[in-house]
């Protein structure tokens, strides 16, 4: 797929609680095609301490309004800065980057796609595309609280939502890795995103239930398109860049001790 | 338009701006984004005798106006290189020009005599900087005696353009480009990274995998631009300028402080588009001082 480098326009900017903004960016040409899990490099303007751009998944692609949507989750000065952005700000980014997460192949396998906190962004993106093949994935998103669960709404539009939270204000009480309906429901492939803890439980799962699994990684990067090395993974052929291979590894590729 | 060709050794450059190993993959990762022609040289990844997997994961730290970066030379050796990249890039109408790396003299020469058979590339770039390998590397390029005898040995068999890029890390850079010189060097091209290092306060451990790594970046500008002024008065042949290049007004102080060319770097994590907006900003430059060709800056630093 071919790689953009483009000036968009802040369409809007929305801060779903605190800590977390919306970014829905636009352009007066059609955005370039995306798949589910890409990411893209969004430059930082106006941070003394950031020097590299930030990798962010694609959280949606709205194409009857011509819109990238970026789920910008403050962490740092950089990601601040992004937050920062309102409506008819210009931003530059460069996408679309990596690899993207495995389509179904028939309308009717069942694929579980597991989201904590930030890391649910790309999974409401592979729902609309997967709704739009005719298919309906259950989505299985977790958090600690009720309030790092965000777009349920969106995600309800596409298929079944099932949530846990560490302090059951929402959902079942735990882990991902403890909702029931892991137990009720027989899957043909997991794909998950979120942090690594919650993802090699995940994978620990999904192993010892021999259901296919991958997971989207998101090691430290600098140049996004696998000319620097810097981000590399260590998998069965060896160390491989994440922004080139990735984000998205099957879990059989990786020497994750689960 | 200027006339921004330039010569090194026996290289013909459509324009000074060259990029930088390790960060523009084999050209192929930016042709998306530039049309690769463009470019005066692309230098493409450090490449070794035998394969190499480089450091562990972490190898990257973000700093104030740069980056650390201990990748450690990974790379799947010469042989792959001949086979299977080679054929994808000799027919990238520019200069192609390889970085040869090693852990020994041996390896070095054998690996740029191998190199040396490649019709399409007419030049090697010798690393005996890099600070991220256990042998070899750096430890050539830090001394007089250690730089030269590299160079000799790869003399022997590399009989096309060869450039020694140099590291920073040293006391007196004048002299290892002396020193390179005096053993058939056709240029030198410097700064490679300057070492360095990032503690995570939290954890109480180094961020990079094996505690330092090299530093580039606009931070390492002034130090970069300060030793190509230093070895240009000191040696007769040409200069590569490179360290923390941004934009063309930076590109333009190198070649003002002597270099004959320069490279880009880090810049293309930043746009990847950056080094034909540095060749257009070069000609605009020249244009509007009334200059003819790229020549008449070069070492027009008036001090």
């Amino acid at each position: 797929m071919k790689k953009h480098i483009l000036d968009l326009t802040v369409a809007s900017a929305e801060h779903l609680r605190e800590g977390y903004v919306l970014l829905k960016l636009t352009d007066v040409n059609p955005l370039p095609e995306m798949l589910p899990g890409q990411f893209a490099e969004l430059k930082v303007e106006g941070s003394e301490v950031t020097f590299l751009r930030r990798p962010i998944s694609i959280n949606f692609v709205d194409k009857e309004k011509n819109e990238v949507w970026f789920l910008i989750h403050e962490v740092g000065d950089g990601t601040r800065k992004l937050g920062q952005l309102k409506q008819g700000d210009k931003l530059n980014v460069v996408l679309p980057l990596g690899n993207g997460f495995t389509l179904p192949v028939h309308v009717d396998e069942k694929v579980l796609l597991v989201g904590g906190g930030v890391g649910t962004a790309p999974l409401l993106y592979m729902g609309k595309v997967m709704s739009e093949m005719g298919c309906r994935p259950t989505f299985l998103l977790g958090g600690r609280t009720a309030g790092d669960l965000m777009q349920l709404e969106q995600f309800r539009q596409y298929g079944d939502v099932y949530l846990t939270t560490e302090d059951g204000s929402e959902g079942e009480k735990g882990y991902v890795t403890q909702h029931s309906i892991l137990t009720a429901t027989h899957f043909d492939r997991i794909s998950t995103c979120g942090p690594k803890p919650m993802m090699m439980a995940v994978a620990r799962y999904a192993k010892a239930n021999e259901i296919d699994c991958e997971v989207s990684l998101e090691n430290m990067m600098a140049c996004g398109v696998g000319a620097c090395l810097c981000c590399v993974e260590n998998t069965n052929e060896g160390h491989v860049c994440v922004c080139k291979e990735g984000p998205v590894f099957n879990i059989k590729r990786l020497l994750w001790q689960i | 338009m200027a006339d921004l060709s330039v010569k090194i050794g026996d290289l013909h450059l459509k324009n000074p701006v060259m990029t930088a190993s390790g960060t523009f993959g084999y050209g192929l990762e930016f042709a998306d984004f530039v049309n690769l022609e463009d470019i005066g040289g692309i230098i493409v990844k450090g490449t070794t005798l035998n394969p190499r997997e480089g450091n562990p994961y972490p190898r990257m730290a973000e700093t104030a106006q740069g980056m650390l970066n201990c990748v450690g030379l990974q790379n799947k050796g010469v042989d792959y290189f001949c086979e299977h990249i080679y054929p994808q890039i000799k027919d990238i109408r520019t200069n192609m020009i390889v970085n040869v790396s090693g852990s020994s003299r041996e390896d070095y020469a054998e690996c740029a005599a191998r190199i040396n058979e490649l019709d399409k590339i007419p030049a090697i770039e010798l690393n005996i900087s890099c600070p991220n390998v256990k042998q070899g590397g750096m430890a050539f390029g830090v001394t007089t005696d250690g730089a030269a005898s590299v160079v000799k040995a790869v003399r022997e068999v590399y009989k096309k353009t060869l450039i020694v890029k140099l590291s920073p890390n040293v006391t007196d850079v004048a002299a290892i480009a002396r020193s390179v010189e005096a053993e058939g060097a056709d240029a030198v091209s410097l700064i490679n990274t300057l070492m360095g290092m990032a503690i995570d306060i939290e954890k109480r451990r180094p961020v990079l995998s094996i505690a330092t790594g090299g530093l580039s970046g606009p931070a390492v500008k002034p130090v970069a631009l300060r030793m190509v002024w230093q070895v240009a008065k000191a040696v007769k042949i040409p200069v590569v300028g490179l360290g923390g290049i941004m934009n063309a007004q930076d590109a333009i102080e190198f070649l003002l402080a002597g270099a004959s060319a320069i490279e880009i770097g880090t810049a293309n994590f930043i746009d990847p588009a950056v080094t034909v907006k540095v060749a257009q900003g070069i000609n605009d430059y020249l244009e509007r001082h009334g200059c003819k060709s790229v020549s008449e800056i070069v070492g027009a630093l008036e001090v």
